[in-house]
């Protein structure tokens, strides 16, 4: 069971107080000046650099087809003009739009046989990122959210939660529901970093540092009293912030290489995988990044051309990277959709939204390598093998990096489930 | 005797997959289609009767050109082969295959003198064959984005080329030499927050006394990805020294419409062919007006044409699986 109490005993209270206390041990000497957050130590950050699991979501913004990317149908009336391609693995073929990731197909594991029984954008999206159908009155909170409660130490510098946005905004999500916004996305628009973490001018780190003494104390005295979940993400706010300002460098993908900028290519998305890796690097337990637009109702084909060259360049780079680096084992990528596309093309050389037989691609973690799981018919209409659909999907990748989905966590006293209970994860996949 | 306000439907022939490119062969005995599927089919006029080329192609097939003599045609795959036919044969079999383009051959022109082919596609190179045997010319690069147009100049100098981003270049045949780039803007749109290019120079035509260039497409993208658009054309002036257009030809209206052929008439108009909301429109323009003065509703969404030699009948190819024969003028 995750906890989650906010009595003034709890677990999270105790730890949260002695960093507290560490912190201003550590501010006397001067130790924090220009140097880790309040949360640290050095046993601390080497646990969690061996230990800690991290997921990252690609999310397809509007719809990828499944058929000019994981499952083509070359040749039938349904393939549309894109031709199939060989790839690392033996026996499987993914669409010529992606000859990059066809060569990284080893560490890749395909779920082609994807049914979500769910058309409309904004209810597909929901049900991929919570793994629940949207009901009224209920809210859920989303897997980057999860992965920040479940995955990340609560003595993390860093927020466990990341969104990078492919236009501008910025700011944070209202993605993490009844887990509370200490858990909510820090989005950072068009992988810019989160504003406002420069010092303002004129304002010494001495005097910030003075500051923020200042004002824990005050806090201290009021949450010992009337500590709750909206007292706590008050204060963690202030924390997360200061910590935000002490590490803004993690979010700076400018230092990264020249070569890696030229690898995975000069434009948003291939900055944002970019800037995926740094983060992971440092610590981050979940990012996710969009790439934008498949909602191809118009000329599907023309524009699969572009989105995909960009995709596939990133993409491969991203993957092939964090498994040079050893970093597949503990990292999970997922790239999916709120839905795909349909397997007839429309008069406008379009295709539309279609639920009912479309793919998800993964990597690492416990998800077996070099695999393609579940099977669509020969026109890519119907799921043949091997179905599951959003509820078995959420179960599986959590399970995939060592948590329970079918515990629950702890709100006020109240037990709710980490994911469906109606659902389970995908039987025989995981190794 | 052209009139186009009174054109009319003379028959129409159904095919087996949605239609993408037709020509007329330059005898005037058929119409060859290629559609959403590898293979090719051949209509001839006088009766319909419909013959099968498989056996080239992998994918589908987006270009087609004559040879001067009409004896011949070559067709251009999405898989970037250009496959030569033999034009009236009983039993179609490819007479021979090239690996000319990486990925889509989009638009073919065979040179006036019957010479060259001219070839462009997703690769952004545009090259040039000799068409009686297939040997590679040479090599015109410099197009940033996909090459949607080719067309040769009617004296057969010069060539144009069209991309994606509404560039239309013109190069020098014999030296392969670029002469210089008009700038079509209005086919070309980046959709910031869809993050997708749109456009493109769908349709290229040169007058018959060299005056104008038209190039056709798109404008008004505020959608692209569902199609929210409207048909229009760039007028250059050949004699001018202007890169812009002199003139932009808009068909009001033709809602989701895009040109995608574009053709001179007899009487000096310019013939578009456009798709739209409500189905398919032949669209005319005079040189010297903005707006069209007459339109002429197909029944289905159309996505390509040709004019045939006698300059009356009009090949449209739908996406309904029909071609149709347009005649513009008066029933008989």
């Amino acid at each position: 069971m995750q906890d989650a109490n906010y009595a003034c005993r709890s677990s999270e209270h105790t730890l949260a107080r002695r960093s507290f206390l560490g912190t201003l041990a550590a501010t006397a000497t001067g130790a924090v000046a220009g140097g880790l957050g309040i949360f640290s130590s050095p046993v601390i950050a080497q646990q969690l650099k061996s230990d800690q699991k991290r997921v990252v979501v690609i999310n397809m913004h509007g719809g990828l087809s499944q058929l000019e990317s994981w499952d083509p149908k070359p040749g039938t009336d349904t393939g549309g003009p894109f031709l199939s391609i060989p790839t690392s693995v033996p026996g499987i073929q993914i669409s010529e739009l992606l000859p990059q990731t066809a060569q990284i197909m080893q560490h890749l594991c395909l779920l082609r046989g994807v049914n979500t029984s769910e058309d409309d954008h904004g209810k597909g999206r929901f049900m991929m990122l919570t793994g629940r159908r949207q009901m009224p009155g209920l809210d859920f909170p989303e897997m980057g959210a999860v992965c920040a409660k479940t995955l990340m130490p609560e003595t993390s510098d860093l927020p466990g939660h990341i969104v990078i946005t492919p236009g501008g905004g910025g700011g944070r999500g209202n993605d993490s529901a009844y887990l509370g916004p200490k858990y909510s996305s820090i989005q950072l628009g068009n992988g810019n970093p989160p504003p406002n973490t420069a010092l303002p001018g004129g304002l010494t780190e001495q005097s910030e540092l003075a500051r923020h003494d200042f004002r824990r104390q005050v806090n201290e005295r009021f949450l010992n009293r009337r500590r709750t979940a909206v007292t706590e993400a008050f204060t963690y706010s202030y924390e997360q912030a200061l910590k935000l300002m002490q590490k803004k460098d993690v979010f700076d993908v400018s230092k990264e290489p020249a070569a890696d900028h030229e690898r995975y290519g000069k434009h948003d998305f291939g900055r944002h995988c970019l800037l995926a890796r740094r983060l992971l690097e440092s610590g981050v337990g979940f990012v996710q990044l969009a790439h934008s637009n498949y909602d191809t109702h118009n000329e599907n084909f023309n524009f699969h051309i572009e989105q995909m060259a960009e995709f596939d360049r990133g993409f491969s780079c991203f993957v092939k990277d964090l498994a040079d680096r050893g970093m597949l084992e503990s990292t999970l990528l997922i790239v999916l959709s709120e839905f795909g596309r349909t397997p007839n093309i429309n008069h406008y050389a379009g295709r539309d939204h279609w639920s009912r037989a479309w793919s998800v691609c993964v990597a690492g973690a416990r998800f077996p390598r070099g695999v393609a799981f579940g099977k669509t018919n020969d026109k890519g209409t119907e799921v043949t093998e091997g179905q599951c659909d959003h509820g078995n999907l959420f179960h599986t990748y959590l399970t995939a990096v060592g948590v329970d989905s079918n515990g629950s966590f702890n709100i006020d006293g109240r037990d709710l489930p980490i994911a469906d209970p109606s659902s389970k994860m995908i039987d025989g996949l995981l190794t | 005797m052209l009139d186009v306000k009174q054109a009319h439907v003379v028959t129409q022939w159904p095919a087996d997959r949605p239609l993408n490119v037709c020509r007329f062969d330059p005898q005037g005995r058929y119409v060859v289609v290629g559609a959403e599927d590898a293979t090719l089919a051949r209509f001839q006029l006088s009766d319909g009767a419909k013959v099968l080329f498989p056996g080239g192609h992998q994918t589908w097939v987006f270009s087609l050109a004559f040879s001067k003599d009409g004896n011949t045609f070559v067709s251009g795959g999405g898989e970037g082969k250009i496959i030569w036919w033999e034009t009236a044969t009983a039993a179609p079999a490819p007479l021979r295959s090239i690996a000319a383009h990486k990925g889509w051959i989009r638009s073919m022109a065979v040179s006036p003198d019957g010479a060259l082919l001219a070839s462009g596609g997703n690769d952004l190179v545009v090259r040039l064959w000799n068409m009686s045997d297939g040997a590679a010319i040479r090599e015109l690069s410099g197009h940033e984005k996909h090459v949607y147009s080719v067309v040769f100049h009617p004296n057969g100098t010069t060539l144009f080329t069209g991309d994606l981003k509404g560039a239309v270049k013109q190069w020098d045949v014999a030296t392969g030499q670029l002469l210089r780039t008009f700038e079509a803007k209005p086919l070309y749109a980046y959709n910031d927050g869809q993050g997708v290019d749109f456009g493109g120079v769908r349709g290229l035509a040169v007058s018959p006394d060299g005056k104008w260039l038209a190039a056709g497409g798109l404008h008004k993208a505020s959608n692209p990805l569902g199609a929210v658009h409207e048909p229009i054309v760039c007028l250059f002036d050949l004699a001018s020294d202007k890169p812009e257009p002199v003139r932009q030809q808009i068909a009001e209206g033709v809602t989701q419409g895009i040109i995608w052929g574009l053709r001179w008439l007899s009487d000096g108009s310019l013939m578009g062919v456009s798709g739209g909301g409500s189905g398919g429109f032949l669209i005319f323009w005079k040189p010297d007006a903005d707006k069209d003065y007459y339109r002429f509703a197909l029944p289905s969404l159309a996505r390509e044409m040709d004019l045939h030699l006698d300059g009356l009948q009009v090949a449209t190819v739908h996406h309904d699986r029909h071609v149709r024969i347009t005649k513009l003028a008066a029933k008989t």
